[in-house]
């Protein structure tokens, strides 16, 4: 079966008065349908320009597609034009985003915002699509969804907002959602709640999704495939429970490692060293070669930019021996 | 060393109420962290605000040593307002963007050493820099310069420069990555342990609180409720709400950082 998503080799840049910023320097990756991917990496790793590239939502100028494909049921979703990519948005892709208070209308009532995209895409209108909207938000667990439904976002809390985007993103029984960081504002019992939400819907569903964060925890919580991004590229992707075990490259080992909760009290956190690069200066060859303490930053690549390779079957890493050096015997 | 006696307070809005603190008790020993976590609302941010002498609360005292807090006049409080500092989440909005390390560092010196001046005062600056991991060298410097790790950096350093008798840090590693989280994690437990450090550390974060804290408080709808060593809150929790927090955080397994 041909993958319900695939990009490849994608390139998104931005020109700023600093110099070109290479947000997204090659980033590859599949979604199968009805699977759950992550893509995890820190503040800048290009996670989320990745999501909104597809979407057409980067702002150009000072953004611009370098390069890639991004494949979704066959069609170049790069290549279409405003109209075109209409068509998509919201139907057969929806996205959800960290903050429910800026992403809903504060003057519009719930009602009007879910039945939107009904009457948009489906082109279904008044007491048909109002019952549509109340069993949406029933899905999500809201109790007394037919009143509820009338209240303003104000009248929710964040939790229950986040339940609202979910329901308006699904609505239209999209093939794929994206869902960026829709937890990292929440509290953590709210954050069970709601990625419990996801959850069940998706496989009652079987939409795909696209899950960005930058907990690693949430990622084992809900994928099945993880990509760990940095300084704009894949440098791992993995089944979620091949990562976990065997992390191969330093900077994900590192990652892992600098979790706190398998740290005694009173011993030194492994902590990565120094900043991320700065995506106007990559240096050439490997991006992570000057916080690489794992490995052995000595082997690193310094002429060229380290590939992709398969090493076991489903299990991709950046070909850098000094990122890959020191692996702790199995 | 610092002890909080049946402290309450209640907001008022219209003819609502809402009791943010009820009846809270809690102490902290010289050079321990104690841990507070909660949800939002819990009333976390009310009672740091309280023991911050920001807020005044309804009933209750605040003990600071020998000396009770509550009896003293403003004026008095004042001059105990050094010996409370503390430390933000978003050091992107609590450093001066006017001002220079070297000036936010250098104020927050004077204020306790109004004599301080030239050549010892950048003296004393660089040292504290360097003690938050930072090169002396970057005093002149504004905050628009730095990362957001380096910035939490100098609000810490700027927390330390009068001296206080304890911290009170209020979710300050929730707005980093990951890295530069166990880089500032590491910071506060070998200040803990070089400088005796004494610490109300806020988050909701219970990993991060267990690694760091000592004690712990759990607080639920404006009450303490449970308290106890942080091995022993997380490992056998006494309380059905905190039961109900531990098992709400994906955790990843210990095993994973053997790698």
């Amino acid at each position: 079966m041909p993958a319900l998503l695939e990009i490849q080799d994608l390139k998104v840049h931005f020109h700023t008065r600093d110099g070109v910023v290479k947000a997204v320097d090659s980033v590859s990756l599949k979604v199968e349908p009805g699977e759950v991917v992550g893509i995890v990496g820190e503040s800048g790793s290009g996670k989320s320009v990745t999501a909104y590239s597809l979407l057409g939502l980067i702002p150009m100028p000072p953004g611009r597609i370098e390069g890639g494909r991004a494949l979704f049921q066959g069609t170049d979703l790069l290549r279409l034009n405003e109209r075109e990519l209409n068509a998509f948005r919201g139907r057969k892709i929806s996205m959800i985003f960290q903050d429910p208070m800026t992403s809903l209308n504060p003057y519009l009532r719930v009602s009007t915002q879910l039945v939107e995209p009904l009457a948009i895409h489906e082109k279904l209108r008044g007491k048909a699509a109002l019952h549509r909207a109340i069993d949406a938000l029933e899905s999500v667990g809201i109790d007394d969804a037919a009143t509820r439904i009338h209240n303003y976002p104000h009248e929710f809390s964040g939790g229950m907002r986040q339940r609202v985007m979910i329901a308006m993103a699904l609505i239209t029984k999209p093939d794929l959602l994206i869902a960026d960081e829709p937890t990292t504002a929440l509290d953590v019992t709210v954050q069970k709640q709601v990625l419990e939400v996801i959850r069940k819907l998706q496989r009652d569903t079987g939409t795909a999704v696209i899950f960005i964060t930058h907990d690693l925890a949430v990622v084992h919580d809900m994928c099945n495939t993880v990509n760990v991004l940095y300084a704009g590229r894949v440098i791992e992707s993995a089944p979620a429970s091949q990562l976990i075990h065997h992390p191969l490259h330093a900077y994900t080992r590192g990652l892992y490692r600098s979790n706190p909760s398998a740290h005694k009290k009173g011993e030194d956190l492994y902590s990565i060293p120094g900043l991320p690069p700065d995506l106007a200066r990559l240096p050439t060859g490997c991006a992570f070669r000057p916080r690489n303490t794992l490995g052995d930053a000595s082997l690193c690549l310094t002429d060229r930019q380290p590939k992709l390779v398969e090493i076991t079957p489903g299990h991709f890493v950046q070909n850098c021996p000094g990122c890959l050096a020191k692996q702790p015997s199995i | 060393m610092l002890e909080l006696k049946n402290i309450r307070k209640t907001f008022h809005k219209g003819r609502q109420s809402v009791v943010a603190v009820d009846d809270v008790s809690l102490n902290i020993q010289q050079g321990e962290i104690l841990g507070l976590v909660g949800e939002s609302g819990c009333g976390k941010s009310t009672l740091s605000r309280i023991v911050m002498q920001l807020l005044l609360p309804d009933s209750g005292s605040i003990h600071l040593g020998e000396t009770n807090l509550s009896a003293l006049p403003r004026s008095a409080i004042r001059r105990h307002r050094l010996d409370f500092q503390m430390v933000f989440q978003d050091p992107y909005a609590s450093l001066n963007p006017r001002l220079t390390i070297f000036s936010t560092l250098g104020e927050a010196l004077q204020q306790r050493h109004p004599g301080l001046k030239s050549t010892a005062l950048r003296q004393r600056v660089g040292e504290l820099l360097e003690t938050v991991g930072l090169s002396q060298r970057l005093m002149q410097r504004y905050p628009h310069e730095f990362s957001g790790g380096q910035r939490q950096r100098i609000a810490i350093a700027r927390a330390l420069a009068p001296n206080p008798r304890i911290i009170i840090a209020d979710e300050p590693v929730s707005a980093l990555d990951v890295s530069i989280q166990s880089q500032i994690l590491n910071l506060l437990r070998r200040l803990q342990a070089d400088l005796g450090l004494t610490m109300l550390f806020i988050s909701h974060d219970l990993a991060v609180v267990r690694y760091l804290a000592d004690r712990i408080a759990v607080m639920h709808a404006g009450k303490i409720v449970e308290t106890g060593d942080a091995e022993e809150v997380f490992n056998h929790p006494q309380q059905a709400y905190t039961k109900q927090l531990l098992a709400s955080v994906p955790m990843l397994p210990a095993t994973a950082a053997n790698v």
